[in-house]
């Protein structure tokens, strides 16, 4: 019982005192639950803590382990080609599934670029749409706009990619290209961006608002120098997982942007190598080692430049932040 | 969407693009040199220089690419793309005119399918006839993974019989009859089939059709229509098939090397047949040529009962247009074609699990080539 | 207590100085700025309203002559064999692959994201609050091609073992059946699909909690609740909207994860009888389109894979339809 009552201590990091688990006064405002338990006797409360704590930290540990064992798996299979200059330089022209290493700059150098384009795109429209919803929206259209963002953020990326094929191939005759992919991912990301931005926007307290109306600042400008620089970093962050989700997408690429070994600067002509396609291409003989190791190495690039964006972020939100 | 938004994205993309591009590294050759080349099938006057885009089959996936790096290792400024995406999207791209050619296990067909007739769709996309050319051919293997039996035969109506789920463990007599003197376990038969539409289960299922069509009664298609489990592509099957045992399944020769799987050695009814290229390659003897011209559609006798021929092979076929509306295009694809077809590379495909052309198949391939314009 | 959502943010008050944000802007251009502005914003809503409407018809126009051809129930048939001259194709396996999968997904990464995210903002020391938030982001930024590549060649060969033994132990009950899928089945898939989203309800949810108000949290401590009853009385009823609508994208996401799935799953051959067993095989939505959508060779077998996506689109959107609708009862609730 005494090793209960110390366990259920509140830890250092709370300036407060520690708990203990006497006289609860009736008039618990923030929970009528709590009420009823705590005319228990001490000794369940006590129980109930110890095993809501154990619980948590054994989950946090499985939750842990298959995590862990990806990243790991990932890491250990793919670093050895990472650590050649080549893979940094160069591309995979004339290296066939059965053939050693090769660089993947044309296909780090495509992601980056699509997910630019992409971004270019979605994130204005994106953030807009939130600043509408939250700042202006009132009514029909606002409820209409609400909706239709919720829908967009059911689209499959399989759907939206068919969509874009329709729109882009079938109706204008187009070829398939890396800007058709990026629009297919705009669809994709444009959900992402306004749903995070609106929470961000949401969370900034209206008494920032009303003090800059009161002082006759125009809407606008208190939008923009106030409310959307009070949740910069939150809205960066939004920014940054919605890029990291479509960077890693493959089934739009599948379907809209041929993979070529080959350096491909041009988003509108021409097959366009991107690192999710490149691990597509070695897939398919995954079951040879030179193949194998590429497929790894390819996914741990693509997982450190999505780590890279989010440092990225990180330090502009820091930055950026009104807090400094 | 107007045409002017296309144009304002287009022009925020580019200076992307230019932005980006600016900090790529100068260095167009490739970083890693040509390994497994020395087999130039292109003389430097015949290079072209620029793009050129092929879809199509999965089974033709490494012959090709071997062809494209040694064309590439020869002239430094071609870029050969092939996507190994599957026959029937080789088709519809080479139709929709978002490919220069494409790869397919199947000749164009020229009866209507599913409202389409693709010989007829393709002409249209070329404006001129579109032609069949049979490039490579490649064993498809029954590939199994039975613990204690590395030495496996069957014949065509055991095969159908297990791939329909028929015979449903593997010390069935019907098998057992056909391996005397292996000891065969009771372990339940797996059957692995792909899930995505495939030449290879088209061409596997004209086999069956072909040698035991009183055992397998479907019509052959790409989507399977048997029994069992199925996985996404040839790689999907054969990583399912070794890692369970009493799995079976159909794949390339080069899927079931590269798993380390046993093959079954079929027999046609003149004693075992083991995998081999030469073996199929006598199956790839008795084709005829359906098409007229340099349109060399071939067609295979699967139930052939030549000794020592392996029956289950596919053809693979680069579909072309027989004169390009863009003469350089015509140019590309004759050129990369010609060192395709040439028998320097041609050989050097046998060692990836390929059997080669008969020879007089082999010269009218190399004539048409020379005929596309 | 009269902010938009109904949440406060009076633990993170404004400074009264510090801050320069109302440089004196005069009121005159204000009226131009604003309505250019407000136009922008207006314009983006739009054209959201116009892709998606543009969406919605083109799913619908290329689904409906395909369905009008249809000689199966569309929503009643197992078969699938769209194109040809009597089309007869249906969803319900399709339907019930991508239910059972994404709710044992649900059932498993919900509470153990909230766990986890309980954890690192309740429980954990200081010194692993930073760097083991930091790793919950990354992983919930890792591509999901990488899940599909670690379930398929990493963790399958694991689980095999594992989920014979479960077949033969708990196969008396009918949704554990044993069916002769090896490899790919929906308790597989959807326990991949769980380790996919866990780091997307985690971290979505740790945001949450760490936003609960320090007062709340104080009070319910203050009054002499344990750990654990602060938990229950402060910050899970705060961070509830928050984790519903964490779950509802992680939801979203495997419903319609196409490219993991497809690695995966075990597809039925026809005809093979119907069970209501986890263990057996069965392509998801997004996995038969993605499969086959290379051979999309004419408008009525084409229209038939719209059609399945289209209902997925329905599935998704209802799903999140009902979050909304909880988040919104519960906001009026707490106002």
């Amino acid at each position: 019982m005494s090793a209960l009552k110390t366990d259920q201590r509140v830890p250092e990091d709370e300036n407060m005192t520690g708990d203990s688990p006497t006289s609860p006064p009736p008039s618990n405002r923030s929970g009528n639950e709590a009420l009823r338990e705590m005319s228990n006797p001490h000794r369940g409360r006590a129980i109930k803590d110890l095993i809501a704590r154990i619980a948590m930290w054994v989950s946090f540990f499985v939750a842990m382990v298959p995590l862990a064992w990806i990243l790991w798996t990932v890491v250990s299979k793919g670093i050895h080609l990472l650590l050649s200059a080549t893979w940094w330089t160069g591309n995979q022209r004339n290296i066939n599934s059965s053939d050693v290493g090769g660089g993947a700059r044309h296909a780090i150098e495509g992601t980056l670029m699509m997910a630019g384009v992409t971004a270019l795109i979605a994130v204005p429209i994106g953030i807009l749409t939130a600043v509408y919803l939250v700042e202006y929206g009132r009514g029909g259209l606002a409820r209409a706009i609400s909706f239709m963002v919720d829908i967009l953020s059911g689209v499959p990326s399989i759907v939206a990619a068919l969509f874009i094929y329709a729109v882009w191939v079938t109706t204008f005759g187009l070829d398939r290209s890396g800007f058709a992919a990026a629009l297919a991912l705009v669809l994709l990301m444009i959900p992402v961006i306004v749903r995070s931005t609106e929470e961000m926007l949401k969370l900034v307290p209206n008494e920032l608002r009303e003090a800059a109306y009161a002082l006759g600042v125009p809407k606008w400008v208190t939008i923009v120098k106030i409310v959307l620089r009070t949740a910069f970093s939150g809205i960066v962050t939004g920014v940054l997982l919605g890029l990291a989700r479509i960077m890693g997408e493959t089934a739009p690429l599948l379907i809209l942007a041929p993979y070529t070994k080959n350096f491909q600067h041009d988003l509108f002509n021409g097959n366009f190598p991107t690192l999710p396609m490149m691990i597509n291409q070695d897939r398919g003989d995954f079951a040879l080692a030179s193949a194998a190791a590429r497929m790894w190495g390819t996914a741990l690039t693509l997982i450190l430049l999505v780590l890279l964006l989010n440092i990225i972020g990180r330090v502009i939100a820091h930055f950026g932040s009104v807090k400094k | 969407m107007s045409v002017s938004r296309i144009g304002a994205i287009g022009a925020i993309a580019l200076s992307g693009a230019l932005a980006l591009s600016a900090c790529a590294s100068e260095n167009p050759a490739p970083a890693a040199s040509a390994s497994s080349g020395g087999t130039s099938g292109a003389s430097a006057a015949d290079c072209f220089s620029g793009d050129l885009k092929a879809e199509g089959s999965t089974a033709q996936k490494n012959a090709i690419d071997e062809a494209i790096k040694a064309y590439q290792t020869a002239c430094a400024n071609a870029n050969i793309d092939y996507q190994p995406t599957g026959s029937g999207a080789g088709i519809k791209q080479f139709i929709a005119k978002q490919v220069d050619f494409a790869g397919s296990d199947s000749a164009l067909k020229t009866v209507p399918k599913d409202g389409k007739v693709e010989a007829t769709d393709a002409k249209n996309a070329c404006g001129s006839d579109a032609w069949n050319l049979p490039m490579v051919t490649g064993p498809i293997a029954i590939a199994y993974n039975v613990k204690g039996v590395d030495k496996l035969v069957l014949n065509a109506e055991v095969a159908a019989k297990i791939f329909d789920g028929k015979i449903t463990t593997w010390n069935d007599p019907a098998i057992a009859a056909l391996n005397k003197g292996v000891t065969l376990p009771a372990t339940p038969i797996k059957v692995f089939f792909r899930s995505d539409e495939s030449g290879t289960t088209e061409n596997f299922t004209k086999y069956l059709h072909a040698a035991a069509p009183s055992a397998w009664t479907y019509d052959p298609a790409k989507k399977w229509t048997g029994q069992g489990e199925g996985k996404e592509k040839s790689a999907g099957v054969a990583t399912a098939t070794k890692g369970q045992d009493g799995g079976i399944t159909y794949v390339e020769l080069s899927y079931a090397q590269q798993n380390q799987l046993p093959m079954a050695q079929i027999d046609n009814g003149s004693g075992p047949v083991e995998l081999t290229p030469e073996a199929a390659g006598k199956t790839i003897a008795t084709a005829k040529q359906t098409g007229t011209g340099n349109d060399l559609a071939l067609k295979i006798d699967y139930a052939t009962k030549e000794a020592g021929a392996y029956p289950i092979v596919l053809v693979t076929y680069e579909i072309v247009c027989s004169k390009y509306a863009d003469a350089e295009t015509g140019k590309k694809v004759k050129s990369f074609l010609k060192s395709f077809s040439s028998d320097a590379v041609q050989k050097s495909l046998t060692s990836l699990g390929y059997a080669p052309l008969p020879t007089e198949v082999a010269t009218k391939v190399q004539s048409a080539v020379n005929a596309i314009s | 207590m009269s902010t938009v959502t109904g949440v406060s943010a009076t633990d993170d008050p404004p400074g009264p100085d510090g801050r320069t944000p109302l440089r004196g802007v005069s009121a005159s251009t204000g009226r131009l700025g604003d309505r250019l502005f407000g136009g922008a914003a207006t314009v983006s809503g739009v054209i959201v309203i116009a892709t998606v409407t543009l969406i919605a018809v083109f799913l619908i126009v290329q689904a409906v002559p395909a369905l009008r051809d249809n000689q199966a129930s569309f929503f009643t048939s197992r078969e699938w064999a769209p194109g040809g001259d009597t089309p007869r194709f249906g969803i319900v396996e399709f339907l019930w692959t991508t239910v059972a999968a994404s709710t044992m997904a649900m059932i498993i990464a919900v509470p153990f994201g909230v766990a986890v995210a309980l954890f690192l903002t309740q429980y954990a020391p200081l010194w692993m609050r930073g760097p083991a938030a930091a790793l919950v982001d990354l992983l919930a930024a890792v591509p999901s091609i990488v899940y599909g590549l670690w379930g398929l060649i990493t963790f399958a060969p694991f689980f095999k073992p594992i989920q014979g033994w479960l077949e033969n132990t708990l196969g008396w009950i009918p949704l554990f059946s044993p069916t002769g899928i090896s490899g790919g089945t929906i308790l597989f898939i959807g326990l991949v699909l769980s380790i996919m989203v866990l780091p997307i309800v985690t971290a979505l949810s740790r945001e949450v909690f760490a936003q609960t108000p320090l007062a709340h949290k104080e009070g319910a401590l203050a009054l002499g609740a344990t750990r654990w009853e602060m938990i229950r009385t402060a910050v899970l009823p705060f961070g509830r909207p928050g984790v519903i609508s964490a779950a509802m994208l992680a939801l979203g996401r495997a419903l319609g994860e196409t490219i993991a799935v497809t690695f995966l799953v075990s597809s039925l051959p026809d005809g093979a009888a119907w069970t209501w067993s986890l263990f057996n095989g069965g392509e998801t939505f997004a996995s038969k389109i993605a499969n086959n959508a290379a051979e999309f060779s004419n408008p009525n077998k084409t229209g038939a894979y719209i059609a399945a996506g289209l209902v997925l689109f329905v599935l998704t959107f209802i799903v999140n339809s009902i979050a909304r609708i909880v988040i919104e009862r519960r906001k009026a609730f707490t106002e």
